[in-house]
């Protein structure tokens, strides 16, 4: 167990820095993350993919692959890629403040 | 009342979509359990049921696609029909089925057990130039057919075995395909002139952390590169590359794909019942859908999170049955599916590994289904568990389809004979 300070807000992650508990989680925290990690600022297009995230996780227990990003969040998986370079799926998860997605088995 | 929540008629209808594993262990345990107190309906498009776990060896010429397929029909027990007919939609709020033909079926219950299908055209060039020339895939009869030649003609260049997106059906397949793949070149004497690569989406050979890292030993001690975190965006069959979103390629002169998969197309067209990818959206613990009272689902078409695999559609029998039961009954459901699957690893040398997990416990070593006894051997290859599977295929065909429980095996999972490592009990460090 980790404990990491994001906009002064100390939170439990797992060692890569996903949050623990998606309760914890605040807007301010979510620009903070995505700054750590090269992401600055947040457009209206990161929140509409970080909201979708959220809101799918705190439904159904689990986050969304990239496909299903793609297909449902409204926002392509090529500019998804843009948005959040290198793996949208797992940077929008820690910047929602959700648990690292687990590629299902 | 919990359960029904209008008079059922003196013998209810059941319908179940889908003739496949699922769909046919649920209605003769459906059958067995009511006999003639219930009317039971399975419908399929065809009656040719695949064996599928055998595709896997037919690119190799260890087995023959016919030897594979029987007819649904027959693995039905007396009294169910079995309707052939092409599903358009569920009309959930009326409890019918819409058949394409424009037959409507009215349902009391219905079991949803069509499977996951592939949808090679959902990655860019898939299809396109190549396909069936340079690109192949074996989780159909005929792709498995096909790569059988093309392996065949295989004789120098780079091999890459490349799952496109998760989730698949039986998750181990493509890795023992590369297992397979390598055993298969050392014998012709060509395996230092082919490279083999393989390809996932996932941060590893496998998503599980302690099964992930034993195979990802096992491919570096056959020889065989590993590139992991690869979302591929598209095939390029002309000149021979993969691209990954984020720019990433890997070139092949032999791609073997496993396409992306999706639910059954009529679970989109579905007012409620799917999930974006058309997989029914399914209570992990009772199989009851989301979409109504009335509706279950098991078996690759189900969205529960855990493997697609037909040992988990074995295990989810049992549950199924027993609330299709207390809903009948006005009953409250039991929630007693734990996502049990246990899987086969073929790893070549007339060896392979076992692995027997839940939605909570990740693959371990140890012994099953006897602690120190096994005789299988979890999370390690062994000669027995290669024999073990190949004499599953009649235990699918006289044990499973039928709908008996395989004596020894419990369908909920157990700790017994399994080894908590290091990494397991170290997970919150």
């Amino acid at each position: 167990m980790s404990t990491l300070t994001y906009a002064g807000v100390p939170v439990e992650t797992d060692p890569e820095g996903f949050l623990r508990d998606p309760g914890q989680w605040t807007e301010e925290m979510a620009r903070a993350i995505a700054l750590a990690n090269g992401i600055d600022p947040l457009t209206d297009r990161h929140w509409q993919v970080i909201r979708f995230m959220r809101d799918r996780y705190l439904e159904t227990g689990s986050a969304p692959s990239i496909r299903a990003l793609g297909k449902a969040s409204g926002v392509p998986i090529k500019e998804l890629y843009e948005l959040f370079p290198k793996g949208p799926a797992k940077l929008a998860a820690k910047i929602a403040g959700i648990p690292k997605p687990r590629g299902c088995i | 009342m919990a359960g029904a929540a209008h008079p059922l008629p003196m013998a209810p209808r059941i319908v179940i979509l889908g003739g496949g594993t699922a769909g046919t262990l649920a209605a003769n345990r459906l059958s067995r359990r009511h006999g003639d107190a219930v009317e039971i309906v399975v419908v399929d498009r065809d009656d040719r049921h695949v064996y599928q776990p055998g595709q896997l060896f037919i690119p190799f010429g260890m087995e023959e696609p016919e030897a594979i397929v029987r007819s649904r029909r027959k693995q039905l027990r007396r009294g169910i029909e079995l309707r052939l007919g092409e599903v358009d939609r569920v009309q959930s709020a009326e409890s019918t089925v819409l058949l394409a033909d424009g037959e409507t079926l009215e349902y009391d219950v219905l079991v949803v057990a069509t499977g996951a299908s592939l949808q090679p055209e959902e990655t860019e060039g898939l299809t396109g130039p190549g396909w069936g020339e340079r690109v192949f895939e074996f989780y159909s009869l005929p792709g498995a057919r096909a790569l059988h030649d093309a392996l065949a003609r295989l004789d120098s260049g780079r091999l890459v075995v490349a799952v496109l997106d998760m989730p698949i059906k039986c998750p181990p397949a493509p890795l023992e395909f590369a297992f397979l793949a390598d055993w298969h070149l050392r014998e012709r004497g060509l395996r230092d002139r082919v490279q083999i690569t393989y390809v996932t989406p996932l941060d590893g050979a496998f998503t599980k952390p302690v099964a992930s890292e034993h195979l990802a030993g096992m491919l570096e001690r056959k020889g065989i590169g590993l590139e992991t975190e690869f979302a591929a965006a598209r095939v390029d069959g002309e000149t021979g590359r993969l691209i990954s979103w984020d720019e990433r390629e890997v070139p092949f002169d032999l791609l073997v794909a496993i396409p992306a998969h999706g639910g059954a197309d009529f679970v989109s067209r579905s007012d409620g019942l799917g999930d974006e990818l058309g997989f029914v959206r399914t209570d992990p613990r009772t199989l009851r859908s989301k979409a109504a009272e009335n509706v279950f689902a098991l078996g690759d078409a189900a969205d529960l999170p855990t493997s697609k695999a037909g040992s988990g559609a074995h295990f989810q029998g049992e549950t199924l049955v027993e609330n299709v039961g207390r809903y009948l009954e006005g009953e409250d459901l039991a929630g007693s599916y734990d996502g049990h699957v246990n899987c086969f690893i073929e790893s070549g040398f007339h060896r392979a590994l076992f692995i027997d997990f839940n939605y909570e416990v990740e693959p371990l070593p140890g012994h099953y289904p006897e602690p120190h006894l096994g005789p299988l051997a979890l999370l390690r290859e062994s000669r027995i568990n290669h024999l073990a599977k190949l004499a599953f295929q009649p235990i699918y065909w006289h044990m499973l389809l039928p709908g008996h429980d395989i004596p020894g095996i419990a369908p909920q999972m157990s700790m017994a004979g399994k080894h908590l490592t290091a990494t397991e009990q170290g997970d919150t460090q």
